[in-house]
């Protein structure tokens, strides 16, 4: 049993929005899902399943479906953080593979930015229970500085650089100028990024994404519902997720879920790290980033740094044009949650509709990685690869 | 850079993980190790996470340990040094380095266990450099 071929993503929609003072969360879902449906040709009334994370306000599904108005035979709220939305994807063709549902949607938005939440630097107040809480919450993990000690032990291990990890950050900015709804659309240099100010060490300003509002959807179809419409097809070739877990105490952070999940996508979609001519790859930091090629297998563990520098992500420029919409770094990282965007920046890229200065020619086969959670404690790794079909 | 004092939220004490907040009250760190796969874990559980078996028992711990990775948080009214230590019973545990300057922390430094008080709960472990 595979999904190879099995759903092709028919729709896909990104809220211009980065600023959402006067929307609803709620509000935001509902505009996705329309800009999505509208996207693919088709109507909410012939979505049969809805597929939704934490972002959701309500009990699971419940509250939004209902605010929607939808009529579903298969639900997945499945929560791995900002990776949900690519685990959806590959729930969603698996359940379209099974026939529980042909025309699958998927939604996330969120307003971080309006409501001022200090999302990197301030240490997120755990749920209860959380058996892991008591043992690290008194000691102040933030975002930032859970994926700064990841960062600052690569550079232990293998002399990875800032000015490497800035790469990154230069090459998002190379494509957020051409990006009309970008939030950071100044091209910046290697220098502007280890210039900008420490966060949390070794993490400059410059090395952390964005805080934004907004939101994204995506539509999942059935073979026979995508030949139906007038959208390029873009088809699911393989999916791979995992988790990265502390493993009692065996505390590694040198490497990624991506390890797991790379592989099996690869050899499920029957592709090799060398065949794909464009990656959306999760930038929640610099580091997210580089790790994460390493892992994917896009080049030797270790040489993250080497990979990324010179511009090798650019479009037009380097081997792996990488996030042309300009990412989390650069455009968009609504409700904290990444995942969502990077699907949708692939998807363009394989209907030839990225921006004409950072499309990838010949761009028929791409990856989505997203992560969720933190490389610093506890994570989920998902990746999907797609075709043009 | 002198370190000020933050403060430090108190830990939820579950009856599951009540005997290692009473021995942090007494000044002592102690750590789970499983009887059947011989292995230490952290943070404690009543059943072995790389096993399964329910024969864990508590056992004290010599509160030295080493720096595996740390990171200096400075956007903040307090900065402060978070960590991961590697104790020399194996677990590796989050932690913050204190007592110290905040620059001074480096991976493979040599730290020794202390107890600093939490807001309305059970002292937490923290690391300072070794003697």
């Amino acid at each position: 049993m595979t999904i190879r071929g099995k759903a092709y993503i028919a729709g896909a929609f990104e809220h211009p929005t980065r600023k959402a003072d006067d929307k609803s969360v709620p509000q935001l879902h509902a505009e996705v899902a329309r800009g999505a449906l509208e996207d693919a040709g088709l109507s909410k009334n012939d979505v049969d399943g809805y597929f939704c994370a934490g972002d959701a306000p309500g009990l699971g599904p419940l509250s939004m479906a209902d605010y929607l108005g939808l009529k579903l035979r298969h639900v997945d709220t499945t929560d791995t953080g900002g990776s949900s939305y690519v685990v959806h994807v590959a729930h969603a063709a698996e359940a379209i593979a099974l026939g529980k549902c042909k025309i699958a949607l998927i939604t996330l938005a969120g307003r971080p930015r309006s409501e001022g939440q200090a999302t990197g630097t301030a240490p997120r107040v755990p749920a209860a229970a959380m058996p892991d809480a008591p043992f690290e919450f008194p000691f102040a993990p933030a975002t930032a500085n859970m994926y700064a000690m990841a960062a600052m032990r690569h550079m232990h291990e293998f002399g990875t650089t800032s000015a490497q990890l800035a790469w990154v950050k230069v090459a998002a900015s190379q494509h957020a100028q051409h990006n009309p709804h970008a939030m950071l659309r100044e091209v910046v240099t290697v220098e502007d990024v280890v210039n900008s100010p420490i966060i949390t060490d070794p993490l400059h300003r410059l090395d952390c994404c964005v805080i934004s509002d907004g939101g994204g959807a995506v539509v999942v179809v059935a073979p026979e519902i995508a030949r139906s419409l007038k959208r390029p097809r873009v088809r699911l070739l393989g999916a791979g997720e995992a988790l990265k877990l502390q493993m009692g105490g065996k505390v590694d952070l040198t490497y990624t879920g991506a390890v797991w999940s790379g592989p099996r996508a690869f050899a499920e979609a029957g592709v090799t790290p060398a065949d794909i001519k464009y990656a959306s790859i999760y930038d929640s930091f610099t580091i997210t980033v580089l790790m994460t090629l390493e892992d994917l297998g896009f080049c030797e563990k270790g040489q993250g740094g080497k990979f990324v520098a010179d511009g090798n992500l650019i479009s037009g420029v380097g081997r792996l044009p990488f996030n042309t919409d300009g990412g989390g770094l650069c455009n968009n990282h609504p409700a904290n949650r990444g995942g969502m965007t990077k699907i949708i920046e692939a998807v363009r890229q394989l209907r030839g509709e990225a921006h004409p200065k950072v499309q990838v020619k010949n761009c028929d086969v791409a990856l989505a990685h997203g992560t969720g959670g933190s490389l610093g404690t506890r994570h989920a790794s998902a990746t999907i690869i797609m075709d043009r079909e | 850079m002198a370190q000020a004092q933050r403060k430090i939220p108190a830990p939820a004490v579950t009856p599951e993980t009540k005997p290692f907040w009473d021995a942090a009250a007494d000044g002592r760190l102690v750590i789970k190790q499983c009887t059947a796969c011989g292995q230490s874990h952290h943070y404690p559980r009543t059943i072995c996470p790389f096993c399964g078996s329910d024969a864990t028992e508590w056992r004290p711990a010599s509160g030295r340990g080493k720096v595996y990775t740390y990171s200096v948080m400075r956007r903040v009214p307090e900065p402060y040094v978070i960590a991961y230590v590697t104790l020399e019973e194996g677990p590796t545990m989050m932690t913050n380095i204190v007592d110290c300057d905040l620059d001074s922390v480096r991976i493979g430094q040599a730290v020794r266990v202390v107890f600093k008080p939490s807001e309305g709960g059970p002292p937490v472990p923290m690391f300072a450099p070794a003697p």
